[in-house]
């Protein structure tokens, strides 16, 4: 037990969970009794407020530690979240605004919305609502695995401060909606900065420089024989796949699309994909606390490399700014986990309850399902985690990249183009998961002793080629699902099948904050 | 809150900078570019001071567009 780390933990935590109580009160609207409200935060984010949120919600409390757990066990591989957080906001920006604008019009909370306005089709919808929960529910149960490690490092074991934690946050986030990840986010975010900022000038000069780290990480990797701090020959193309592939994936992820959807107009959106790769400076700069730990010479708790970097804290810092990192991890977890489930109930409570089980359902009767929907989605993640090896919540997270890319067609490309029949859709999203499937079953992982879904990196030699090269699984399946919704739009289109109708205009996709189309919503704080 | 509509239906985000947005998106992808350990900076390798330095690259691309596009109020 470290008496220290864990008073300052815990006071940090205890003061956000008052904070997370308190965000009902904030910005407070008449009513929180609809899903604009509790489910989008009241649609008037500005752009400071966006950035935390968005930054707390991709930025995820897990990412902080697995990404330099992977950097310490495989190399330069696991930078690839570098250029994926680079390329991608160059790559969403225009798409995301016109997403901001067909939803405000068409007032739509979740992507699946979109996608039965669009192609008129509540079945393909469906699909995209189901989808984006099965993706989303080992998501979150992850983020319990950021705060496990932490517990572990301060000697904190056992189940029930992990259920306490979770506990906390079901209850605020039950009566708070998004306003309350959102109000924590300035605290997490600022506590992460800071102890990044700290670690990346303290550490190196501890360790003796630069040099010596990036020395001593390379000289562990040529005794391993594996790994290496450059890429090698044959794993550039699933660097460049998978870094493309997860930037591709990134907003189609149901809470991604809940942070953009509660800004306040498309500036706020635009603006905002030029501010939030400071994240990604801080993502690179945590992934090398892997090399770091490599130095330092931690090793991590049994085989769990996701406790190399609270281990490395706790070997290098004072107590009291241990335990100041630890709960920047801790409170990190929160953020991500609240946004997540309210995304996940958002497509429960629109898509399935109101889709198919009561159409005439009020906003008040939606907001109250999607906070039961929240609940319910809290305590399954919980039990993932206790009752289940927390090795197959990681094998899971790993396929939700790998089906959420299957809804690209009908979400992303759907922004654009109105070619695609929605039978061709529904096609090409099933070849798509049954190939993404066959692709990640065909993996194995000596290393973690899987002989399937042991990774990502699909080898092409599988396929008959004669060569050691890997490629992202994902991208591969999203290929499938391309050639098969283009063939099924053909066929579709030669059987004269019906299409469904589309319910939005071009000019939808241009609407801003103050268009007459725009309906605005009340409240009572002024908007900053 | 009642700005008028300037896009009269038109596309409001066109501009000929929004090809600048390519340059970020394709850049950090070509691995031949950065895959080296020299030159070293604070004795950094190549590959992960100039990967960290394309985020310079994505944050000006995404600003120029940003202020070439963005709707005055």
């Amino acid at each position: 037990m470290k008496t220290t780390e864990i008073v300052i933990f815990t006071l940090l935590f205890l003061a956000v969970s008052g904070m997370g109580f308190f965000a009902a009160r904030w910005r407070r609207p008449s009513d929180l009794a609809s899903l604009d409200e509790w489910g989008l935060g009241g649609r008037s984010f500005g752009s400071w407020i966006t950035w935390f949120l968005i930054g707390g919600d991709l930025y995820t409390a897990y990412t902080f530690v697995a990404v330099p757990a992977l950097i310490f066990g495989a190399g330069a591989m696991g930078f690839y979240a570098v250029p994926y957080t680079v390329i991608v906001y160059p790559m969403v920006m225009l798409v995301l605004v016109r997403l901001w604008s067909v939803s405000h019009v068409h007032n739509l909370v979740t992507p699946a919305d979109f996608v039965r306005v669009r192609f008129g089709s509540p079945t393909l919808a469906l699909l995209v609502a189901i989808t984006g929960i099965v993706a989303t529910m080992p998501y979150i149960a992850l983020q319990l695995v950021g705060i496990e490690a932490v517990l572990k490092t301060m000697g904190l074991t056992g189940d029930l401060p992990l259920i306490i934690a979770f506990a906390i946050l079901a209850a605020y986030t039950y009566q708070s909606g998004l306003r309350a990840p959102a109000l924590i986010a300035f605290v997490k975010d600022s506590l992460i900065y800071l102890v990044i900022l700290v670690a990346i000038v303290y550490i190196p000069a501890k360790l003796g420089g630069w040099d010596s780290i990036f020395d001593a990480a390379k000289a562990k990797f040529d005794r391993a024989g594996s790994g290496g701090i450059t890429l090698n020959a044959n794993n550039q193309l699933q660097y460049i796949t998978l870094a493309f592939g997860s930037a591709l994936a990134l907003f189609l992820y149901p809470h991604s699309v809940t942070g953009i959807l509660a800004s306040r107009n498309r500036n706020v959106i635009k603006r905002n994909m030029s501010a939030l790769p400071a994240y990604s400076l801080l993502l690179g700069l945590i992934a090398l606390l892997g090399y770091m730990a490599i130095a330092a010479g931690v090793t991590p708790i049994g085989k769990d490399n996701n406790t190399i970097v609270p281990q490395l804290f706790d070997n290098v810092f004072p107590d009291w700014f241990a335990g100041v990192a630890f709960a920047a991890v801790g409170i990190g977890a929160l953020v991500p986990a609240a946004i997540m489930s309210i995304a996940a109930a958002n497509l429960f409570a629109r898509n399935v309850y109101k889709e198919y089980i009561n159409r005439d359902a009020d906003a008040a009767q939606e907001a109250r399902v999607s906070k039961i929907a929240s609940l319910a989605v809290k305590v399954g993640a919980v039990l993932c985690i206790l009752l289940i090896d927390p090795q197959f919540s990681i094998d899971l997270q790993l396929i939700g990249g790998v089906i959420i890319l299957q809804t690209l067609p009908s979400v992303g490309l759907g922004l654009y183009t109105r070619w695609f029949h929605r039978g061709g859709l529904i096609a090409g999203w099933a070849g798509g998961m049954a190939a993404g499937m066959l692709l990640l079953y065909n993996i194995s992982n000596p290393a973690t002793n899987h002989e399937h879904f042991g990774g990502s990196a699909f080898p092409l030699s599988q396929l008959g080629f004669d060569t050691k090269i890997t490629v992202y699984a994902g991208f591969l399946a999203l290929i499938v699902n391309l050639v098969v919704a283009v063939l099924g739009t053909f066929v579709a289109r030669a059987l004269k099948s019906a299409d469904g109708p589309d319910a939005t205009k071009p000019e939808d996709y241009f609407a801003d904050q103050g268009d007459p189309r725009v309906h605005e919503l009340e409240t009572t704080a002024p908007a900053s | 809150m009642t700005t008028p509509r300037a896009d009269h239906g038109r596309n409001p985000d066109k501009s000929p900078l929004n090809w600048l947005l390519l340059l970020p998106i394709v850049i950090p992808l070509i691995t031949p570019l950065f895959n080296a350990e020299e030159p070293r900076l604070f004795g950094i390798p190549l590959f992960y001071w100039l990967q960290l330095a394309f985020i310079i690259l994505g944050v000006s691309s995404t600003t120029l567009v940003y202020r070439a596009t963005r709707r005055s109020r």
